[in-house]
């Protein structure tokens, strides 16, 4: 049982993710618009309701009821949809979730989870297409963390639910349907602030943020045929950073591109190009490449969105610069 | 139900422990925002609570705790930012938060307690306990969105929450009647299938009693209350703010101070009742706790640097950022 698998979605490894914590801790609450018809169905079927709640159009103040709830007792998962949404609610993360304990020297804890999907690559327009990972990496307080892999999602939103701290997860939609074999113990946790090295290499690392994992293993395949090696780590956790799993790559390589959905200015991508800068410059044998999204909002034409985001080839046209 | 002479002592000494305790910041440590002149309204709604009933609050927090019978040395030196502080130091005059008496936020943004407080409720009810949860609010507050849709929340789901607003008439300079579509606060209950009460907040045996019944109708499971105490501010919004506009008239601030003071109305009452000795009793141990707290906080060591990362997470990973410590310059 305990090394066994069984193939899931990432978004049924999310659901899986969420029952087995509201059966192991009945302090585990769910709340989210709809989620009665999408997303926690089968969770309808098991648990008490009182624990599912399904809220009115009130993104600020459910996510507050949220943070209530956790300072009181209880350990939300706020189920938020879609990213864009998260500014809405973005008072009572930042302002209430990631600064009371703080604020009260210590005296509160805050275990709330933000769960969260980027809705992008999917002709959303640029109100529901949002990718605002780098927003909140700059809040103190806050652990952010943006799975790529059914695994990684099931075991981080695990960790995430066990954590003490406010966690925002972002889901990526274009992951939903991947399925992969997933571990089945119930105590399978992928810790919070650890990247995963997904492709081992030698020549180029590139430094995957979110659903960019795909297109950096498939443009480490193409180099590959020609025999370039490169390293694809996966950030999972955006905040803490993982800084050290990064330099050690680096200084294996000597060579640095990030893939990152987000936009280009003020990106996760900069806050990595950023450390490996001023902690890894001696390992750099060429400049790091930053390969993200233009500081244009997302069209619904879906061929000029298509372009925006960092793809297979601008990884690979990335690489090849700084070989 | 009303209170007992010793409750009503009780209610005595917290309302004038929140006025002396915000003179001798004036006089000692000049920050914040003042509730001198909502005493009434404050203690009263809170001596209708039991120490594990939860509360929220305002950027206007020194009431609040005192309310709820915190110690006051800790809340003095967290005035005075000491590590003694209830809060270290770290959370200052608009957040005396002390969470051993159920206080879990004084918000400094408006508006910010409702969703925490309705949170509150939410938890009380999934976890099968009889707590409830007090929403301390401004009149300001129930122009934010935060308002209507917490209330609402706690309404569809009959919540034990009572949303109860320090109505004391201004927000910042900006009038209830210039900021407000109609000039009762409580009447906004009814858009939301809720009890709406107005009380005099300057009679704090009044708002014990309409905070007790509503106390009462959430312990009962029969959902949530909107209480609107009308008091009045006496100070400036802030202690130390320059208000370059007349915005209420001095004939109006000395209407409320000479005719309208809780503490004043409140002791009258009990002499009147013939317990003039111990209120005088009162009042005499009451200076010597200000006395007292004020050297507490003037002799407490500061905070150190280390006190900002200790603080930040109950589980810390990765941190301190950077190897260098806080800072992080090489």
């Amino acid at each position: 049982m305990r090394n066994s698998t069984q193939k899931l979605s990432y978004l049924q490894a999310i659901v899986e993710a969420q029952r087995e914590e509201m059966r192991r801790d009945e302090r585990v609450i769910l709340m989210g618009e709809d989620i009665a018809v999408y997303g926690a169905q089968s969770l309808f079927d098991e648990f008490d309701h009182s624990r599912l709640r399904n809220v009115p159009i009130s993104e600020n103040s459910f996510t507050g009821v949220g943070v209530g709830a956790a300072l009181t007792g209880l350990r939300p998962i706020v189920d938020l949809t879609i990213a864009s949404f998260v500014y809405l609610a973005s008072d009572q993360i930042i302002n209430q979730a990631a600064k009371l304990r703080f604020m009260t020297g210590g005296q509160l804890k805050v275990p709330i989870v933000v769960r969260t999907s980027t809705f992008y690559n999917n002709r959303t327009a640029a109100q529901h297409a949002d990718r605002p990972y780098p927003l909140f990496m700059n809040i103190p307080g806050l652990k952010v963390v943006a799975p790529a892999t059914a695994s990684d999602a099931k075991g981080l939103l695990k960790a995430a639910i066990r954590d003490d701290d406010p966690v925002i997860m972002f889901e990526d939609i274009n992951l939903w349907g991947k399925k992969e074999e997933v571990p089945v113990d119930v105590d399978f946790l992928v810790p919070i602030g650890k990247a995963d090295i997904k492709r081992a290499g030698s020549d180029a690392t590139i430094v995957s943020v979110a659903g960019c994992l795909l297109p950096a293993l498939a443009a480490a395949e193409l180099l590959a045929r020609e025999g370039i090696d490169v390293e694809v780590v996966d950030l999972r956790t955006i905040a803490p950073m993982d800084k050290e799993t990064i330099l050690a790559s680096v200084a294996k390589t000597g060579r640095l591109v990030i893939a990152d959905n987000s936009h280009k200015v003020g990106s996760v991508a900069s806050e990595i190009a950023a450390v490996v800068s001023e902690e890894g410059f001696e390992s750099l044998r060429k400049p790091i490449q930053r390969v993200a999204t233009p500081s244009v909002h997302i069209p619904y034409n879906q061929a000029l969105e298509r372009q925006l985001y960092p793809t297979k080839e601008r990884i690979v046209a990335a690489v090849r610069a700084i070989l | 139900m009303s209170l007992d002479r010793s409750q009503q002592l009780e209610l005595y000494s917290r309302m004038l422990r929140i006025r002396r305790f915000e003179e001798a910041i004036v006089a000692h440590y000049p920050v914040g925002h003042l509730s001198i002149g909502q005493e009434g309204a404050i203690v009263g709604a809170c001596m209708a609570l039991r120490d594990d009933d939860y509360v929220t609050g305002t950027h206007r927090s020194h009431g609040h705790p005192i309310g709820k019978g915190a110690a006051i040395n800790p809340l003095m030196a967290e005035i005075f930012g000491k590590r003694t502080g209830i809060c270290k130091g770290l959370g200052g005059s608009m957040h005396l938060t002390d969470t051993s008496l159920g206080l879990i936020c004084e918000s400094a943004i408006v508006g910010g307690g409702f969703p925490l407080a309705t949170g509150a409720g939410l938890s009380i009810q999934v976890r099968k306990s009889d707590q409830v949860s007090l929403c301390f609010f401004g009149d300001g507050a129930a122009n934010q969105g935060t308002f209507g849709e917490s209330i609402n929340m706690a309404a569809i789901w009959k919540l034990p929450v009572i949303y109860f607003c320090e109505n004391n008439g201004y927000a910042v300079t900006t009038s209830v009647a210039a900021s407000h579509g109609q000039p009762d606060i409580a009447r906004r209950a009814d858009g939301y299938g809720i009890p709406g009460v107005i009380v005099d907040g300057q009679d704090a045996d009044a708002v014990y009693e309409v905070t007790q019944a509503a106390v009462d109708r959430a312990r009962a499971g029969e959902g949530p209350t909107l209480i609107e105490a009308k008091t009045y501010r006496f100070d400036e919004h802030s202690n130390r703010l320059a208000i370059p506009i007349r915005y209420r008239s001095d004939e109006e601030i000395a209407f409320h101070r000479n005719e309208r003071d809780p503490i004043t109305l409140y002791r009258a009452r009990l002499v009147a009742g013939g317990l003039a000795a111990e209120v005088e009793a009162i009042e005499a141990e009451v200076t010597c706790i200000m006395a007292d707290a004020v050297q507490f906080a003037k002799d407490s060591p500061e905070p150190e640097l280390s006190d900002l990362t200790d603080n930040m997470f109950s589980n810390p990973i990765n941190f301190p950022v950077t190897r260098e410590g806080i800072f992080g310059d090489a």
